[in-house]
């Protein structure tokens, strides 16, 4: 290992008051692959996009090679020699391979703008060849398996010669034999004197991989060093903590025997498989996985937004038509989407309208179908008082001109006007202050007194360990383990959602899959 | 798997799997059809629209689109026509000036879409109002008549067999087609289509990408008018009109997506235009009515999109999102 090549010092960074980064101090070294871990939201892409030329930081510098580096966007981050190879592909489909990995700089013949195509090609060949990947060049790029075209992504990066590579959770499209070509790939760049910086979610691989290794939580460096000094244990402890920092709303009621939604062997492709679980009466059922894990999918095909090719849905022991979300409404289910912005409502619309959205059919007169909208109004302020919403002129007032916590209540709300028997919520509490995730809590509690069922996925161990019932973890689109509340802990839980011990309910035909 | 890679096979090339349908249906439906003679005529009045739809498949790689096309070329016959016969300047000056009112249309366009921000439709409804209104304001709505010069160019043949108007159709798209598959900006422009934010991320200036569209559309809209004046001497009001739908219909149906990033001069939207012209030809040869025509050259349209459409939404399931690791 060489030289320190990049260093930062008091890295600071706000996001409308929130710390994101406080005072981040660390040090990278020439030709070391250096790990960075952390859990959703604990810093981590806002470091690496600062790094990237992404995101200015509020305070503190950055130094490379003992000169301060300040880049004024991405180009300067190239120019300094620093690719980052984020997790969304930036590629395009109807190109070639070749035409992808060389599209921002294409070689040209002397004169014209005529594409110097066997160069190209030839280029690509040998690039993806020293990587060890059997590519074609001149194929489609639409036609490729999504792992080859996160390593053409990469290809594309390398081909750009840098002296930094930030790869962001590289892997999780990747097969084992693609994510072992990666892996060589990283040892080789190393060995060459490239420094890399790791983000992943998979400590093992961390492990095997990293020379050093920095755990973020809350924007601060919790620890960091040479990997030997870190074992997995110590990674996730550091990772999670040991202090709950929020407080939760009791729940007054406990779950009832009567099953309200059941699942059995809802499998599509790709996607998921053999998901198994029942949501009782009264219940608050958790649901946990990293990003990618196939929760937001399973709870789409619920629902009926998107098909599923095996298995059955049952509310209340009758059997659920697929693709169907008007039959899901009628029978009494209800989709907290995760985006509010794209799915959950309409910004520009009144507040009034988004909360009828759902139950506008039940407002209509009879015969004419002309809404009542004096009903409605009335029905409006009622869940609007109900649910502590802090807004004025629902029916003049958009969407868009309530806070964060505030337009989530409405979503909810549009719901509510509904009474429905199982509520899906997907990462209800995103993006809102603690005192709104409280109301947000005391909302769902309410409605499990009351005897409905929630089914709540969340990135954040904590808030589901505070609130739900039973937990259920996912993976790459299956059930890891069910936790039941005695048994709750945070280390737990995230082991199984990294796939570290507690791996007997996989199957055997995984285990060339878990590292 | 299996099934998925033979419903590719088909979606990626509908256009020939219809055209040869359609061929079949024809040629048994009324035997006459399998002519030489009908052929060139196929081919020959192919050209002219043919032009227009090699300029509009530029637009539509970008994801937008030019309905200004009709009125263009129209208004650039008319600027030929007076600098022809009023201002009696030589045959090269007027086709240059021709030429020239068409650029002008196609930047006009491409101004108001990248600059102003305006969507591409509404842009070109715009100025297909406004350059049909200019041609008649310079003509009073009366017909330009061309001397017989320019209806003999029709007659002669390069190299001693091939119509002119086929030639200049043979030059547009080989220029187009080399453009468009081999070089830099021609590459990039299906990047953009395929996605504007990607591309922009990886440094490809789409603003001047997106507008060299739209003047290269207005280009082909003027030259295919003066390949059309060649052929039939007189441009009266209605020259050129709905010509634009032919030609969008012409490029859509040879496989360009109204979305963007996805076609190909050749043989797309040449077979495409062919295609329309043999339906054209067709209606006649098994006796559709003459009033029905209009009718089932919307149907035309209609089903191209339709196909479009379809094509698209079976794409984008078979490009589902793959989260497990099969």
């Amino acid at each position: 290992m060489g030289d320190k090549i990049l260093e930062f010092v008091d890295i600071t960074r706000s996001f409308f008051g929130v710390k994101a980064l406080e005072k981040i101090n660390l040090q990278l070294k020439e030709g070391e692959i250096f790990g960075l871990i952390g859990e959703n939201g604990a810093g981590k892409s806002t470091l690496m996009n600062i790094l990237g030329g992404i995101l200015p930081q509020d305070e503190g510098c950055m130094l490379l090679d003992t000169q301060e580096y300040k880049p004024g966007g991405p180009s300067d981050a190239s120019a300094a020699g620093i690719e980052f190879i984020h997790q969304e592909l930036n590629l395009f489909m109807n190109l070639t391979v070749a035409e992808n990995i060389y599209i921002h700089n294409f070689p040209t013949m002397q004169g014209t703008p005529i594409i110097r195509k066997r160069e190209i090609i030839k280029r690509a060949k040998d690039l993806l060849e020293s990587l060890g990947m059997e590519i074609q060049p001149t194929a489609l790029l639409e036609t490729l398996a999504p792992g080859e075209r996160q390593m053409v992504e990469i290809a594309k990066a390398l081909s750009m010669d840098a002296r930094i590579y930030i790869f962001d959770e590289p892997t999780t499209s990747l097969t084992a034999k693609e994510t072992t070509g990666l892996f060589n790939i990283l040892k080789r760049l190393r060995n060459e004197g490239k420094t890399i910086i790791y983000i992943s979610h998979i400590l093992g691989d961390v492990e095997d991989l990293a020379d050093s290794v920095a755990v973020l939580r809350d924007g601060k460096v919790m620890g960091s060093g040479p990997i030997q000094d870190f074992s997995i244990d110590k990674m996730i402890s550091l990772m999670v903590g040991g202090s709950f920092k929020q407080i939760f709303p009791e729940k007054k009621s406990i779950p009832q025997k009567e099953k309200l939604l059941e699942i059995q062997e809802l499998s599509q492709s790709g996607t998921v498989k053999d998901i198994n679980f029942s949501l009782h009466k009264g219940e608050i059922l958790g649901v946990f996985g990293l990003m990618g894990a196939g929760r937001t999918e399973m709870a789409r095909m619920v629902f009926g937004v998107d098909p599923y090719s095996d298995g059955e849905v049952y509310i209340e022991g009758e059997k659920l038509p697929k693709s169907n979300p008007m039959a899901s409404i009628e029978k009494g289910l209800a989709f907290v989407t995760e985006d509010r912005r794209e799915e959950g409502l309409l910004m520009d619309v009144p507040i009034v309208d988004n909360l009828g959205m759902v139950a506008l059919p039940d407002f209509c007169r009879n015969y004419t179908k002309i809404v009542n909208g004096k009903q409605l109004n009335e029905e409006a302020e009622h869940v609007s008082e109900r649910l502590h919403l802090k807004a004025t002129n629902l029916d003049v007032m958009p969407a868009k001109s309530l806070s964060g916590g505030n337009q989530q209540k409405v979503v909810i709300g549009k719901w509510l006007l509904k009474t429905p028997r199982v509520l899906i919520m997907d990462e209800p509490t995103r993006g809102i202050d603690v005192g709104a995730k409280y109301e947000v809590f005391n909302i769902i509690n309410d409605l499990a007194d009351k005897g409905a069922g929630i089914l709540m996925i969340s990135s954040e161990v904590e808030e589901l360990i505070g609130v739900c019932d039973r937990i259920v973890v996912m993976s790459r689109g299956e059930i890891m383990d069910v936790f039941e509340k005695e048994k709750f802990t945070q280390e737990a839980i995230m082991r199984s959602a990294f796939r570290q011990g507690m791996i007997a309910t996989a199957t055997e035909g995984d285990e060339d899959e878990i590292k | 798997m299996k099934s998925n890679r033979v419903l590719r096979m088909v979606l990626d090339n509908t256009t020939f799997v219809i055209f040869v349908l359609l061929f079949i249906v024809f040629g048994l439906l009324a035997p006459r059809f399998f002519s030489v003679k009908n052929f060139e005529n196929i081919i020959s009045s192919a050209s002219y629209i043919g032009i227009l739809a090699v300029g509009v498949t530029f637009v539509l790689l970008t994801g937008g689109i030019d309905i200004s096309l009709g009125s263009n070329m129209y208004l650039s016959a008319v600027v030929f026509g007076l600098l022809l016969n009023n201002a009696e300047l030589p045959f090269v000056i007027s086709l240059i000036g021709c030429l020239a009112t068409g650029l002008l249309v196609g930047s006009i366009n491409a101004f108001i879409v990248t600059k102003l921000k305006v969507v591409p439709f509404i842009t070109t409804l715009v100025t297909m109002t406004v350059a049909f209104g200019f041609g008649i304001l310079l003509t009073k709505s009366t017909a330009v008549n061309f001397p017989d010069s320019i209806t003999l160019m029709s007659t002669h043949k390069v190299l001693g067999f091939i119509p002119l108007h086929i030639f200049i159709f043979v030059c547009v798209v080989l220029v187009a087609s080399v453009y468009l598959g081999y070089t830099k900006p021609g590459r990039q422009l299906y990047a953009v289509g395929n996605n504007e934010e990607s591309a922009k991320k990886a440094g490809i200036k789409t603003v001047p990408l997106i507008a060299h569209a739209y003047m290269i559309s207005g280009v082909c809209a003027a030259l295919g008018g003066f390949v059309s004046i060649t052929q039939i001497g007189r441009v009266n009001a209605n020259f050129g009109e709905g010509i634009e739908f032919q030609a969008i219909a012409a490029a859509i149906l040879g496989g360009a997506s109204l979305f963007g990033g996805i076609g190909t001069v050749f043989p797309g939207t040449v077979l495409g235009t062919i295609m329309v012209q043999m339906i054209q030809a067709g209606l006649i040869f098994i006796d559709v009515d003459i009033y029905l025509q209009p009718i089932v050259q919307a149907l035309i349209i209609f089903g191209a999109v339709l196909i479009d459409s379809f094509r698209i939404t079976q794409l984008k399931k078979l490009e589902r999102r793959h989260i497990m690791k099969v």
